[in-house]
C-alpha cells in the first residue's frame, strides 16, 4: 500500500459525504479501507465516471505489496501473502501463516481418515476463541496417478478443510485435481524442468500454484514467465534447508526475497512465500526414538519461517506439544499489535450465579481475563468474575507496579455493586495476589480468601475451600 | 485517411523478418490490444511484444491454447535486492576477565557490536552468536517437573550447580540468582550471599551472571555486597531498574569493575530513561546490558518481540541510548501454564499430550523469537532447551562448526519422503 495516513487516502474519494458505504463521512470510509475494513467497491459513486480515475488510482495504491492469494472455498478459506509491512509494529501483519499438516498417499484408508480427523477436528482455547490449523497437504509418495487420485478424494470426503496437492509429477497433480477442481486447492510445485505443464494445469483447473526453487534467478524467473502467461496466483517456494549453513541461507532468502517485494516495490517476486519445516524429518528419520528430537526441530523451524516470512508452511507433526506452541505462536505474530489489551472492568456473571456463589477477582488485562474466564466456565462454577482495572497489566506485574491494590479492589466492589450480589461478602483474589489480602480485608470490610496461582487450579480450590467454613452459617440460611 | 495496422500485421511483419526480441522500441501514449481468437500468434512474438510494452502487469491473457505453452519460454530474470546499511552500531560488552585482566576467568564472552538486524549476514555478518547463560539458585526452588529431573542432585548447593550447568549442558555462563535473601522467603544476609557467590566463582571458570532476589529494597544491598565479593571477574550485575536504587547497585559495579544489566518492564521510553540515568552515575557503555524483559510464548511473547525488535531497529538508526546487548530471562517461559499442567483445565480442548514434551518447546520457542527480534544473550533452564537455542542461534550465525547434514538432503524430496 502506497498510502500512509487517511488524509491521503480521502483526496482520492469523492469527498461528498453521501453514506451510501454506511459511513457518517469519506474520511471514516477512508480510514476503514485502510485497515481493509472496507472495499472500494462499498463506494459506489466512485465508479461512476466523474471518479472513475481516481478509483482506479487509489485501487492501484491500496493493493498490498505482497499479492494476496487464497486457497480454499467458502468459511474454511484462507487468505495469504497481502502483507505491507516487514516489522509488525509498522503496522499490523494481516494474514496469519498458513499451517498445513501432511497426509501421504500410501496411508492405509483407515489410517488416513484417522489423521485427517485428528489434524481437523485438533483445539485449543486461547484470549477468547479456538485456535485451530488451517488446510491439509497430499503428498503422492507412490508417485501413481490413480492412487494420489483417490487419496484425494478420500480426504475431501473427510473434511471442507483447504488442501494443497503434492507432487512435481504434473500428471499425478492432474488427476488429482480431477477430484477436487471446484475447491481451489494449492497445486506444488512447477519447477524449472516441469513447469510449462504446470502453467497448463494452473491455467485450465484456474488454481493457485507454487513455484519451487532455491536459485532466486530462476524463482524470479518462474515468476515473471508465469505472471506474463496471466497466472497471478502465485505461491513462492525458495526451499527450507533443515540445518547448518543451508538453514541459514534458507533464512536469508526469504527475508530478502520479501525486502525485494516489500521494501524495493519488486512486483515480479512480491508473492506469498511458502516453508517446509517438515524437511527437519528428513535429517532426523522417522524411527519412533527420534521423532521427539525431529518434531522439536521442526517447530524450531517453524517459529523461525512464522517471523520471517512465511505465508504458508507445511509440517509433519500432529502431537500436542507440536500444535500447541506451533499455533500460538502464529497467534502471537500475527496479532494486531495496536489492539487494546485490556477488557472492560465491570462484574460478569458466569453461568447462573446465586447470592451464595463464589466472587472472583481477576484484572483487565485480556490474557488474564480470557484465560480466568474460560477456567471458569468451562468447568461450569456458577460464579460472578470482577474483572478489576489494573490499567491493562497482569496480575503480577500490577502487583508489583501498584496498579492492582486494596484501593482497587475497594472502588471496584462499590461501583460494580458487588454487595447487591452476594450475601456472603467474601472475595477470593488470585493467588498472585496473596500479599494485598491483609490490606484489603482492612479497606473493604470484607472476608479475602486466597486463591490458587494459576486459575486452572480453581476447581481442585472449590472442593477445598467452598463455601468457605467462616461463612458457612449465612450459607446454611 | 489514417492507416490502421493489426496485431495480426506486426505478427506477420515480424515472422517475415525472423524477429523475435524487439530491442529499444518504445510505444508512446494508451495501446489498446486485442487478441481475437482465431489468430494464430507465435508465443515468442507476443512475449516480445509484451515485454517491451512493459505489460506484464496488465493482465492480458497471451496464451490462449495449450500448444501456446508449449512454445512459451522461461524470461531470463535476475534477482536482486538492496542491502541494508545502518548508521547505528550495538555496543560490543565483554562479560568476565582472565587473569590478563585481574580476573580468575578462563575464558570471557563478548557480546553486541551488531550493525544489522539479528543474522542478516547478508547485510552485516553478525560478529558474536548469542550465549548462553543457564541459571543456578542459592536455595532449593520449585520447579516444573521437565526441569527439576535435571536439577534434583544439585539444588543443596550452589557451587555443584553451577558445575553441573556448565560441565554437562554445555552453558557459556552460569547466572547465580540470589533469591533467598528476599525477607519474604529466607532474608538471608547480604554477607551470606556474597560467600555463595564466591562459591560459585571458585566452582566454574566461565563469567557469571549475579542477580538478587528482585525485591526492590534488599536488592542494593545484596548485589552491593556480591560486587565487592566478586571484584575484578567483570560479571553481570542483575539487575538495576527503576523502582529501586539503582544508583546504589550502579555505583558498586562501577567500583568493583562489573557490567551492570538495566532492566525494565516492556517499555522502550522507560529503558531509554534507565539508561541516561546510567550515563549520567559515570558508567561506561561498554559496561551496560538491557533486559527489556521476556513474556512467555502465549502469555504476552508478542509484546516482548515487538518491543525487543523496536529497541533494536531504534539503535541501528542511531539511537545511541538503546545500542546495547539484549539479554533475555527465557527462564520465564515456564510461567506458561501450557509448559507444565498436566492437563488443560478447558474441558473442550483437545489432549494436551505429556506437559514434559511441551514445557522445553515453550522454552525454546520462547528463546529463538527473542532472538530473531535482538537478543543477545538467553537465561535459560532446560538442559534440552539451552542446547537447541544454542545449535540453531550458531547455524544463523553462520558457525563453521555447525554441522549440516541439511546439505545431504535433497530437499525436494520431502514430497515422497517416507
Amino acid at each position: 500500500m502506497k498510502l500512509n495516513s487517511p488524509m491521503e487516502v480521502w483526496k482520492y474519494l469523492p469527498g461528498t459525504n453521501c453514506k451510501e458505504c454506511g459511513e457518517k463521512t469519506c474520511l471514516a470510509f477512508a480510514s476503514l479501507l485502510m485497515e481493509r475494513k472496507k472495499k472500494l467497491e462499498e463506494c459506489p459513486p466512485l465508479f461512476e465516471p466523474k471518479y472513475a480515475e481516481k478509483g482506479k488510482k487509489l485501487a492501484e495504491l491500496l493493493a498490498p505489496e505482497v499479492r494476496e492469494v487464497e486457497i480454499g472455498i467458502g468459511e474454511r478459506a484462507r487468505k495469504m501473502g497481502g502483507e505491507d509491512v516487514m516489522h509488525r509494529h509498522e503496522r499490523t501483519f494481516f494474514n496469519r501463516t498458513v499451517l498445513v499438516y501432511d497426509v501421504w498417499d500410501t496411508m492405509k484408508e483407515e489410517e488416513l481418515r484417522e489423521r485427517v480427523r485428528k489434524i481437523t477436528e485438533w483445539k485449543k482455547f486461547y484470549v477468547g476463541e479456538f485456535l485451530k490449523v488451517d488446510a491439509i497437504a497430499i503428498r503422492s509418495v507412490s508417485g501413481e496417478a490413480k492412487t494420489f487420485a483417490q487419496c484425494v478424494k478420500r480426504v475431501a470426503e473427510e473434511t471442507d478443510f483447504p488442501l494443497v496437492l503434492c507432487s512435481f509429477n504434473a500428471k499425478v497433480i492432474e488427476e488429482g485435481l480431477k477430484e477436487v477442481s471446484n475447491r481451489r486447492p494449492l497445486i506444488y510445485a512447477a519447477d524449472k524442468e516441469n513447469w510449462k505443464e504446470f502453467l497448463g494445469i494452473a491455467k485450465r483447473f484456474k488454481v493457485p500454484v507454487t513455484l519451487f526453487s532455491p536459485d532466486l534467478d530462476m524463482l524470479n524467473s518462474l515468476a515473471v514467465t508465469f505472471s506474463s502467461a496471466g497466472i497471478e496466483d502465485i505461491v513462492l517456494d525458495p526451499g527450507t534447508y533443515p540445518e547448518g549453513g543451508g538453514l541459514e541461507q534458507t533464512f536469508s532468502r526469504f527475508v530478502r526475497i520479501r525486502r525485494a517485494g516489500i521494501a524495493d516495490g519488486n512486483k515480479g517476486i512480491a508473492y506469498p512465500l511458502i516453508a517446509v519445516p517438515m524437511t527437519a524429518w528428513m535429517v532426523h528419520g522417522s524411527k519412533a526414538e527420534n521423532a521427539l528430537a525431529a518434531s522439536y526441530w521442526e517447530a524450531i523451524i517453524a517459529d523461525l519461517f512464522i517471523i520471517k516470512y512465511a505465508d504458508i508452511m507445511i509440517l509433519h507433526s500432529i502431537e500436542p506439544h507440536s500444535l500447541i506452541p506451533v499455533r500460538t505462536l502464529v497467534a502471537n505474530i500475527y496479532t494486531d499489535p495496536r489492539r487494546p489489551v485490556s477488557v472492560e472492568p465491570g462484574l460478569r456473571e458466569i453461568g447462573n450465579p446465586t447470592e451464595r456463589s463464589p466472587l472472583f477477582v481477576t484484572t483487565n488485562f485480556a490474557l488474564t481475563y480470557y484465560t480466568v474466564e474460560s477456567d471458569i466456565s468451562s468447568n461450569k462454577i456458577d460464579s460472578y468474575l470482577m474483572v478489576v482495572d489494573s490499567e491493562g497489566i497482569g496480575v503480577e506485574s500490577a502487583v508489583a507496579g501498584g496498579q492492582l491494590n486494596a484501593e482497587s479492589f475497594k472502588d471496584a466492589l462499590e461501583s460494580f455493586k458487588a454487595a447487591d450480589k452476594v450475601k456472603h461478602k467474601t472475595m477470593v483474589i488470585p493467588g498472585l495476589a496473596a500479599r494485598l489480602s491483609g490490606e484489603t480485608e482492612d479497606v473493604t470490610g470484607w472476608t479475602v480468601l486466597v486463591g490458587p496461582r494459576d486459575s486452572g487450579r480453581i476447581p481442585d480450590w472449590m472442593d477445598k475451600n467452598w463455601p468457605p467454613e467462616t461463612g458457612s452459617k449465612t450459607m446454611a440460611r | 485517411m489514417e492507416k490502421k495496422i493489426t496485431l495480426e500485421d506486426i505478427a506477420r511483419i515480424l515472422d517475415r523478418y525472423d524477429v523475435v526480441e524487439l530491442e529499444d522500441v518504445k510505444i508512446k501514449g494508451d495501446v489498446e490490444l486485442e487478441l481475437s481468437t482465431g489468430v494464430a500468434i507465435p508465443p515468442s512474438v507476443v512475449q516480445a511484444l509484451q515485454s517491451m510494452m512493459g505489460m506484464q502487469k496488465e493482465g492480458i491473457s497471451v496464451v490462449s491454447e495449450e500448444k501456446g505453452i508449449e512454445e512459451l519460454e522461461l524470461i531470463p530474470t535476475k534477482f536482486e535486492v538492496a542491502k541494508t546499511e545502518w548508521n547505528g552500531q550495538i555496543e560490543e560488552v565483554t562479560i568476565g576477565a582472565t587473569s590478563a585482566d585481574g580476573g580468575t576467568r578462563e575464558a570471557t564472552v563478548t557480546i553486541g557490536g551488531e550493525k544489522a538486524l539479528p543474522f542478516y549476514n547478508f547485510d552485516h555478518q553478525t560478529p558474536h552468536p548469542p550465549v548462553i547463560s543457564v541459571d543456578c539458585f542459592d536455595m532449593p526452588i520449585s520447579l516444573a517437573k521437565a526441569v527439576r529431573e535435571h536439577y534434583e542432585d544439585v539444588m543443596e548447593d550452589p557451587g555443584e550447580w553451577a558445575k553441573k550447568n556448565v560441565r554437562e549442558f554445555g552453558a557459556d555462563m552460569v547466572t547465580i540468582h540470589l533469591i533467598s535473601t528476599d525477607p519474604t522467603i529466607k532474608d538471608t544476609p547480604a554477607r551470606e550471599a556474597a560467600k555463595t557467590v564466591e562459591e560459585v566463582l571458585q566452582a566454574v571458570k566461565v563469567p557469571i551472571v549475579i542477580g538478587g532476589s528482585g525485591n526492590p529494597d534488599k536488592d542494593p544491598e545484596v548485589l552491593e555486597a556480591a560486587a565487592e565479593a566478586a571484584e575484578g571477574e567483570r560479571c553481570l550485575i542483575a539487575s538495576a531498574n527503576l523502582n529501586m536504587d539503582y544508583e546504589r547497585i550502579a555505583k558498586a559495579a562501577l567500583e568493583h569493575g562489573h557490567v551492570i544489566l538495566s532492566w525494565t518492564q516492556l517499555d522502550i521510553n522507560a529503558q531509554k530513561t534507565l539508561n541516561r540515568y546510567l550515563f549520567k552515575l559515570g558508567v561506561p557503555r561498554e559496561d551496560i546490558v538491557i533486559d527489556p524483559t521476556t513474556a512467555a510464548l502465549g502469555y504476552g511473547l508478542d509484546y516482548a518481540f515487538t518491543n525487543i525488535e523496536r529497541m533494536r531497529i531504534s539503535a541501528l538508526k542511531g539511537d545511541t541510548d538503546l545500542a546495547f546487548p539484549i539479554s533475555c530471562g527465557i527462564t520465564n517461559a515456564w510461567g506458561a501454564r501450557e509448559a507444565w499442567m498436566k492437563d488443560s483445565p478447558i474441558k473442550e480442548d483437545s489432549d494436551w499430550g505429556p506437559s514434559v514434551y511441551r514445557g522445553p518447546l515453550y522454552e525454546i520457542m520462547t528463546g529463538l523469537t527473542l532472538g530473531i527480534a535482538g537478543g543477545d544473550m538467553f537465561m535459560m533452564m532446560h538442559p534440552k532447551a539451552a542446547g537447541a537455542v544454542k545449535r540453531v542461534t550458531q547455524m544463523l550465525f553462520g558457525a563453521k562448526e555447525a554441522e549440516d547434514e541439511g546439505k545431504k538432503v535433497r530437499i525436494e524430496d520431502w514430497v515422497t519422503w517416507k
